[in-house]
């Protein structure tokens, strides 16, 4: 896009921001037109790292298209693969055994942790913290390192499949997740101490990026973004799947709907992250970790749907079978594709410091908007 | 409001619904024309007030195309499945970004992947794909012989 570079006939100055640019967080294209600092556009380019993962699914089975999908939300691998768990599930009703129910909430509240707290880290960075991204990262390796136990992974897991999980857990899981809350307890107060009350980390995001709950539900935002400006959206509350109706948690909302709203949303679902994991740790029952299902699966005729709460927002897979061993057409409604939609309407007005704090508090993983 | 109000209420609206049976949620099949009327209302209709459009995709039937509008409330929390079924050979729908703006972003994807126009769109140019590319990827008969490796 290098004609677009350039003097607008306004005298506006046409910049781009991307493909590599260590705040984008990935290959994110945005052409900006700006006059003087004040910014009057942002347009995204996508599809840099676009791989036509729906395409492909078309002709994998129902076991296998699952794998791809822990490449799009990389931070949230496990709960992209339990959506589509779920949808598989909900087609060929198979009954999840209660173990498996239970090893899935903790394995997903364990992403949404380790993801909140890269983006903690890369947040205080994008607006020139670098410290934080050294504790984020150090707190992260410990979740990484419980993960690897049992999964075998650090980041793509592909653990969850159709009726269950594919292992059990390590029987170290429930001791080091346990010692994980206790040392990470301390460090989540540490923080709030080193950034949230920060200065002039407050002035870089108080009264920035607004985006009032009307426009967040018009541009479909979801998850901590949404719920910054006050909406109700988390799926776990309104739509409960696997234990999620049995825990005692909050949904987090804050009223501001500006990037310091977003921020304490996410500051305190961590919290939340870590109560729901204290309540079900000691509570694993025993028993099978994974239903007795056919060798080949086939969806019935028809079409399916699921949702999720990854730590972006909601996930939806939306399944259309003709009856065979591989989907008809798969579509994955991903958090960040619809967030990152808002991004114009809550960058205008605003000075180009501001975009990468409004970028930051959008939490955007680009492989899962390009997909 | 249960299930038989709310297709009683959506009868008012829709004029000459035809429902499909056994989807998890109430799913209408209407013809663009048909969209065209009462797209805009369901936005804003008493009881209804569907303010969240969380999934918009195209379907490839081969013979026909179909836009799949799913629906939610923010107040009532009901669903709804909107299909449009068009023409393969010449796809052409009118655009709901003016109503749900999210839409702007998934139309300009369902353009992309499958060629379906949108009427009225602000900006529809291609997402993911270069603007050179030939061809809507998404398409069942689509070819690639470079980029694709069947199995």
């Amino acid at each position: 896009m290098i004609e677009e570079i350039g003097t607008t006939e306004q005298g506006d100055l046409v910049i781009n921001i991307g493909p590599q640019h260590p705040s984008t967080h990935g290959v994110l294209h945005l052409v900006i037109t700006l006059n003087g600092e004040t910014i009057k556009k942002v347009e995204p380019h996508l599809g840099y790292i676009h791989r036509s993962i729906e395409k492909m699914c078309e002709s994998l089975s129902y076991r296998q298209f699952i794998y791809v999908t822990s490449r799009m939300d990389y931070l949230s691998s496990h709960i992209n693969n339990h959506g589509c768990a779920l949808c598989v599930e909900k087609g060929m009703q198979i009954e999840v055994p209660a173990r498996a129910k239970v090893i899935r909430v903790l394995m997903d509240e364990l992403t949404r942790l380790a993801s909140h707290q890269l983006w903690w880290g890369a947040m205080a960075m994008d607006v020139g913290a670098l410290t934080p991204f050294f504790h984020a990262f150090r707190e992260r390796e410990a979740i990484n390192d419980i993960m690897e136990e049992t999964c075998g992974a650090r980041l793509t897991m592909n653990y969850m499949v159709p009726g269950g999980v594919m292992a059990d857990i390590h029987p170290n899981f429930q001791k080091q997740v346990k010692e994980f809350i206790r040392f990470f307890l301390t460090k989540i107060d540490e923080y709030d101490e080193l950034v949230t009350g920060n200065i002039i980390f407050k002035s870089r995001m108080q009264g920035v990026g607004y985006l009032s709950p009307e426009d967040a539900v018009s541009y479909g935002c979801t998850g901590p973004t949404a719920r910054g400006s006050g909406v109700s959206c988390d799926i776990r509350k309104l739509y409960p799947y696997e234990v999620y109706g049995q825990v005692n948690f909050e949904e987090v909302t804050a009223v501001g709907g500006d990037c310091f709203a977003r921020y304490q949303v996410r500051m305190q679902e961590m919290r939340q992250s870590l109560s729901i994991i204290e309540q079900l740790i000691d509570n694993i029952p025993e028993g099978e970790f994974l239903a007795k299902t056919k060798a080949v699966l086939k969806l019935p005729k028809g079409e399916f749907y699921s949702r999720v709460e990854t730590a972006r927002g909601e996930f939806g897979v939306y399944v259309i079978s003709e009856g065979g061993t591989t989907p008809y057409r798969i579509k994955f409604r991903s958090p960040g594709f619809s967030n990152l939609s808002a991004l114009d309407h809550m960058a205008r007005g605003y000075k180009i410091g501001d975009l990468v704090a409004i970028m930051g508090t959008l939490d955007l993983v680009i492989p899962d908007i390009d997909r | 409001m249960n299930k038989e109000e709310f297709k009683a209420r959506l009868e008012e609206l829709i004029p000459s619904p035809a429902f499909e049976e056994g989807a998890e949620w109430t799913t209408v099949v209407v013809d663009p024309a048909g969209w065209e009327a009462f797209a805009g209302e369901l936005r804003s209709a008493a009881g209804l007030d569907f303010d969240y459009l969380f999934c918009v995709t195209a379907v490839d039937w081969k013979t026909y195309f179909t836009m799949v509008y799913h629906l939610t409330s923010t107040i009532h929390r009901h669903m709804l499945v909107v299909k449009v079924r068009l023409d393969h050979d010449h796809p052409v729908v009118r655009t709901v970004s003016d109503i749900w703006r999210t839409a702007e972003f998934h139309e300009r994807e369902a353009y992309d992947l499958f060629g379906v126009v949108f009427k009225g769109h602000p900006d529809l140019r291609r997402l993911f794909m270069t603007d050179e590319w030939k061809g809507w990827p998404l398409r069942k008969d689509y070819e690639d012989p470079v980029n694709m490796i069947k199995l």
